[in-house]
């Protein structure tokens, strides 16, 4: 063993050869020299009444501890129609999970767990998507087929989600490029976990069976931000149908990524558009990282064929193991296990996120793969050194090992540990080849953790339950009539009007486009002042209030309706909002009243000018001429408000 | 021998492919007035419309193009798939027990079958094997195709055949047999063959699945390993259905093949036993018997084959207002047997009187079942009862109205003698009618009752 070796500077210099900046140093010839490539699958549910296969309702949730009864099933890997079995089916199975699904009476049936087949597919929600298929420029297909594509996850219960391509071959524009759409899907919504400890995973069934669209793109973005902003996109021209739903989950995206030479790896179910540039750009550096360790074992292990790992048992010896965790598991008589890396010195402390090095792509499969509660292993190269170096030595030597080895040592279950060991070999194997074929868990600081092998086109089957449904030209032209216009005429036309960028995410994600324009075109509000109402008046203050939910927004039209036909100055819709979002019932009358408004004629507001004047004049000398206009107009925005028209007062002030 | 390059396709589509030079399994560009499609042209089911080609494009999906948006079409290439079950040796271990599945058509282990969407059976051992290979722990195993029948279509010709191989199997010493059978009728035939095969040494487990095992969360897979379980290793030498006890993965129960009655058309948990409990519930580590009593394995080979069956018997449903002329008719056309299936104790109107007379003046042999499935006909309770009886309708006790069926075909493949049809109607081979009904044999809980409720909660279903 080699206890001159520092595993903190073995993280550091790999991190360096990696060319690791943090992001916002980053530059595109940071990304074109790893060669980033990016793509998204978008995922929206849809605003429709009742489930996709079902009639249950959709869009009710329960709580984790609120279920009627329990159904517990296990996953088995089936043929593709190739003959094959799919890869991450065998690795799902090998986990041997329980799992077990917590039914709500109110919001599944027996269609959900699977003991009725699929009732025909919901029409509003086939309708929805079209439409929005539409919008994203598809070609739609002539006839609807149900696939089943393969879950073992336990995440459907049935074992497969039903999904159906409704178009391909499309595009959406972004500021600079285009990026074109591989299909939209349409598909049911699967289970929402509960937990997921050692052999049980338990389910809820409530989102199980919604209807929800799938919009994947073809790798087209070659820097984090472009990933974000056609993101941005595909969830605006969903939202400005105005028929999908919001709120938290209702919209959630995988996003692919790889760098060159690296592979596909999908990063599950980001909650939020503003993680992806993160998490792209840390990924892409992992698998950059994973390539440059590839390299250096290659040169280790020209041919590593007959590279395997050894084990040894470590019950029953006394070898000085204090640290917690392990300490416990050697007390409670769990198996423990030494593990040898031949020539993976320097391996395991290998960068591959900050914050992460390569012992903890093992570490996340023995917990995923093996069922290992994390923590479950400690290494030769671990930064918190758990483990004295006088131990590794005995341990060490009971596995004879050299300088140049690592070590690892696990613990668990006895019945565990045969696929732990394969697990280990298998990652370590996998480190000679470059980067796994994997699907990735997300968090918030843009580091990813493994979550399964990435399935292939092999896990989908045709549903033999459903029958195809044909779209008629007549039926989808009927449907064209409904859709909005698009969103990059909606971004040029709030340009137009000069309402200010930083509003548009929020009018585009709230879909509030269409009030704005109904509010300009029918009233005649001022559109640049109209848009900072609503980008920034309302949604500073639907942020903070509590009662914000219970304020229908389409009420604004009303609020100026209400001020254009009493004479009104609109600006007096600002301070109005505050009382209304507070108090949604409230009258406009009994808001004006609140708000202590007075009414005022111009020339009423006009002749105080004079006595102001008088007034400023002993401030002058203090204050300076040039702050004349803003005191008058301090003395007089109240009484002004909603009377006159605020410029025009400061106009006749000067 | 021409292979077919169009499967499935007739008409408007099949005239589609041929004019622009494009097969099944060829890789295909289309364009359509909706724009381009790329992928492989798959067969279409049968069943469907001529106005339609389905493919397979690159990301594994299938969609269907409407042959009049089509502007043209190229194949570019041709990759034919191959459906193959991975078949491996059955590997054969010393000490288990040798267990003989027959394959009557029914989906255990299976593939598709992109003609028709439907399910192709794997059923040698080495695919079965491939499949489920926890199967090898269980027992040695050999496998025998003696039809390839729906479940619908299983009938007299079916039980005698079976009836007949199970005899000769047993002669030659096998430990126990598997039926593989479809699950609409799987009881019809747990029924016939009781009385076809009696005085059994070996059990005889009849297995099916409720989700074919082409989806992951099949029941197929527990319900083999649970038959072949009951097969190989139980001591309960009777006839028995062998399917899931809860919808969720837990265990399987064992039900007397003259009590099980399916019970849902789609639940996994479908068959019950009715009138009594199960004679046992099974796990993949233990059979745990419920019933005190049954017939037990023996050493001996001493079977007994009675493979006897009319097709002359029919069954008449009775609902209010029934006219006359419905038994008439069964009567003129010929049949010898009836079984009515009668309302509450078991009866039906009197404007049935005089067909019931004529009926039996003719020959006519009649039994009495219930459409209640649950208790026991009771005919001396009211006039009417008394009255059917003295026209010759005879209760069956508490026998299901399929079972009395089967029984009265199997009694009449043998004797036309009223009284010796009637004695071995009322002679049950193994429970048809139970002396007495347990209380916990009538158990149809009440959902939204709180007690139900929380026993569901508590209990997986
Ligand atoms: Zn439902």
């Amino acid at each position: 063993m080699d206890f001159s070796f520092d595993p903190k500077a073995n993280y550091e210099a790999t991190k360096q050869s990696a060319g690791y900046v943090n992001r916002r140093e980053a530059t595109q010839e940071s990304y074109d020299r790893i060669g980033f490539m990016s793509g998204l699958e978008v995922h929206q549910q849809l605003l429709t009444k009742e489930k996709l296969f079902c009639h249950c309702p959709a869009g009710l949730y329960n709580k984790h501890s609120d279920f009627d009864a329990e159904i517990i099933r296990h996953m088995r890997p089936t043929l593709s129609e190739l003959g094959e079995y799919d890869g991450t089916a065998l690795m799902e199975f090998k986990t041997r999970k329980e799992i077990i699904y917590r039914i709500k009476n109110e919001t599944a049936c027996t269609y959900e767990v699977d003991d009725t087949p699929p009732f025909p597919i919901d029409r509003e929600a086939l309708g929805i998507a079209i439409e929005i298929s539409l919008l994203s420029k598809l070609n739609i297909v002539g006839e609807v087929h149900i696939t089943r594509k393969q879950y073992l996850d336990g995440s459907i219960p049935t074992g497969f989600q039903r999904t159906a391509i409704i178009g391909v071959e499309g595009e959406i524009p972004l500021k600079n490029k285009t990026i074109r759409l591989i299909q939209l899907s349409i598909e049911e919504d699967s289970c929402r976990e509960i937990s997921d400890i050692g052999h049980v995973r338990i389910y809820k069934t409530d989102r199980l069976g919604m209807p929800l669209i799938e919009t994947v793109t073809y790798p087209d973005c070659v820097n984090p931000d472009e990933v974000m902003e056609a993101c941005n996109y595909i969830r605006f021209l969903n939202r400005s149908t105005g028929k999908v739903r919001s709120g938290i989950g209702a919209g959630r995206q995988d996003v692919n990524v790889s760098c060159k030479g690296g592979t596909r790896v999908e990063i599950k179910g980001v909650a939020h558009t503003r993680w992806i540039p993160e998490l792209t750009h840390v990924e892409a550096f992992r698998q950059w990282s994973l390539l440059l360790l590839r390299d250096e074992l290659k040169k280790r292990f020209p041919s590593h064929k007959e590279w395997r790992i050894s084990h040894n048992s470590l019950a029953g010896m006394d070898l000085g193991l204090t640290y917690g965790p392990l300490a416990k598991a050697i007390g409670e008589n769990q198996a423990v296990m030494a593990v040898k890396l031949p020539g993976f010195k320097g391996a395991l402390s290998h960068f591959t996120q900050p914050g992460n090095m390569f012992a903890n792509e093992i570490s996340d499969r023995l917990k995923v793969i093996a069922c290992l509660e994390k923590p479950n292993m400690v290494h030769t190269e671990s930064f918190d050194q758990e483990v004295s170096a006088e131990s590794w030595q005995m341990i060490g030597k009971l596995l004879s090992a050299k300088k140049d080895d690592a070590l690892i040592i696990i613990w668990g279950p006895q019945t565990d540990m045969k696929t732990a060991l394969e697990v280990i070999e298998e990652r370590c194997l996998m480190a000679f080849e470059g980067v796994p074929n994997e699907t990735r868990k997300s968090f918030p600081d843009g580091t990813t953790i493994f979550e399964r092998v990435l399935p292939g086109a092999d896990r989908m089957y045709p549903d033999t339950d459903s029958a195809p449904i044909p779209l008629e030209d007549e039926y989808i032209n009927s449907l064209k009539k409904n859709i909005p216009t698009e969103v990059v005429e909606r971004y040029q036309q709030l340009k137009k009007w000069q309402v200010p960028e930083d509003t548009y995410t929020y009018i585009f994600s709230k879909n509030y486009f269409p009030l704005v324009e109904r509010i300009v075109n029918e009233l005649h509000i001022d559109p640049r002042f109209l848009g900072c109402f609503v980008g920034h008046r309302l949604k500073n203050l639907m942020g903070k209030q509590k009662k914000s939910q219970q304020f229908r927004v389409e009420k604004i039209y009303d609020l100026f309706a209400y001020l254009v036909k009493n004479q009104l100055d609109p600006s007096l819709a600002w301070p109005m909002l505050t009382e209304l979002i507070a108090h949604p019932r409230m009258d406009f009358d009994s808001v004006l009243a609140s708000i202590k408004f007075k009414r005022f004629s111009k020339e009423e507001i006009l002749g105080k000018i004079p006595y102001l004047e008088e007034k400023f004049a002993p401030i002058r000398r203090k204050e300076g001429e040039h702050h004349k206009t803003n005191w008058m107009m301090g003395q007089l925005r109240m009484m002004a408000t909603g009377n006159i028209a605020l410029n025009y007062l400061a106009n006749q002030i000067k | 021998m021409s292979e077919d390059i169009f499967q499935g396709y007739k008409g408007d589509a099949l005239e589609t492919l041929k004019k622009y030079n494009t097969r099944v399994w060829g890789q295909a560009e289309v364009d359509t007035t909706r724009g381009r499609f790329f992928g492989t042209i798959l067969p279409r089911s049968e069943n469907d419309d001529d106005k339609h080609i389905v493919m397979k494009i690159p990301t594994g999906y299938n969609v269907g193009i409407d042959i009049r948006t089509i502007t043209g079409m190229k194949e570019t290439g041709y990759k034919k798939a191959n459906y193959k079950i991975p078949e491996k040796q059955f590997p054969t271990t010393p000490g288990l027990p040798h267990v003989k599945l027959f394959g009557t058509g029914g989906t255990i282990a299976s593939r598709l079958d992109y003609r028709t969407g439907a399910v192709i059976p794997a059923f040698s051992p080495g695919e079965l094997y491939g499949a489920v290979p926890e199967l090898a722990d269980i027992c040695n195993l050999d496998t025998e195709k003696l039809f390839a029948v729906f479940s619908e279509n299983m009938g007299p010709k079916q039980y005698i055949g079976l009836a007949k191989a199970i005899g000769k199997e047993i002669e030659q010493g096998i430990d126990g047999i598997v039926v593989g059978h479809g699950t609409d009728t799987l009881h019809h035939t747990g029924a016939a063959l009781t009385f076809m095969c009696q005085n059994l040494p070996v059990p005889v487990v009849l297995v099916g699945s409720q989700r074919s095992s082409d989806r992951p969360s099949s029941d197929a897979a527990l319900n083999l390993m649970h038959a072949m379980k009951a097969a190989g290793q139980s001591d309960i030498a009777e006839v028995m259905v062998c399917m899931f006890g809860p919808t969720s993965d837990e265990y399987g129960l064992l039900h007397k093949g003259t009590r099980v009655r399916k019970m849902h058309s789609s639940y996994r948990s479908t068959f019950r036993t009715i009138g009594d409990t199960p004679l046992a519930m099974i796990n993949r580590n233990t059979i745990s018997p419920i019933h005190k009593t049954y017939n037990k394995r023996r050493n001996d080979r001493k079977v007994n084959i009675l493979p006897y069956y009319s097709d002359e018997v029919t069954m008449l449903y009775y609902y209010p207002g029934m006219k006359p002329d419905t038994l008439d008719a069964l009567t003129d056309a010929g049949y010898r047997g009836v079984i009515i299936v009668g309302t509450g104790l078991g009866h039906v109107n009197k404007e049935l009187y005089p067909a019931i007379e004529r009926a039996h003046a003719k020959g006519v042999h009649m039994f009495m079942t219930l459409q209640t499935i649950w208790g026991y006909v009771h005919m001396f309770v009211y006039d009417t009862g008394r009255d059917m009886m003295a026209k010759g309708i005879i209760p069956t006790g508490n026998m299901l109205p399929e079972v009395a069926f089967i029984k009265l075909s199997w009694v009449l493949g043998q004797t036309d003698d009223p009284a010796e049809v009637k004695r071995l109607m009322l002679t049950p081979v193994n429970d048809e009618i139970t002396p007495r009904e347990p209380y916990n044999g009538y158990l149809v809980y009440q959902g939204g009752v709180p007690e139900v409720e929380d026993f569901i909660r508590k209990v997986h279903k």
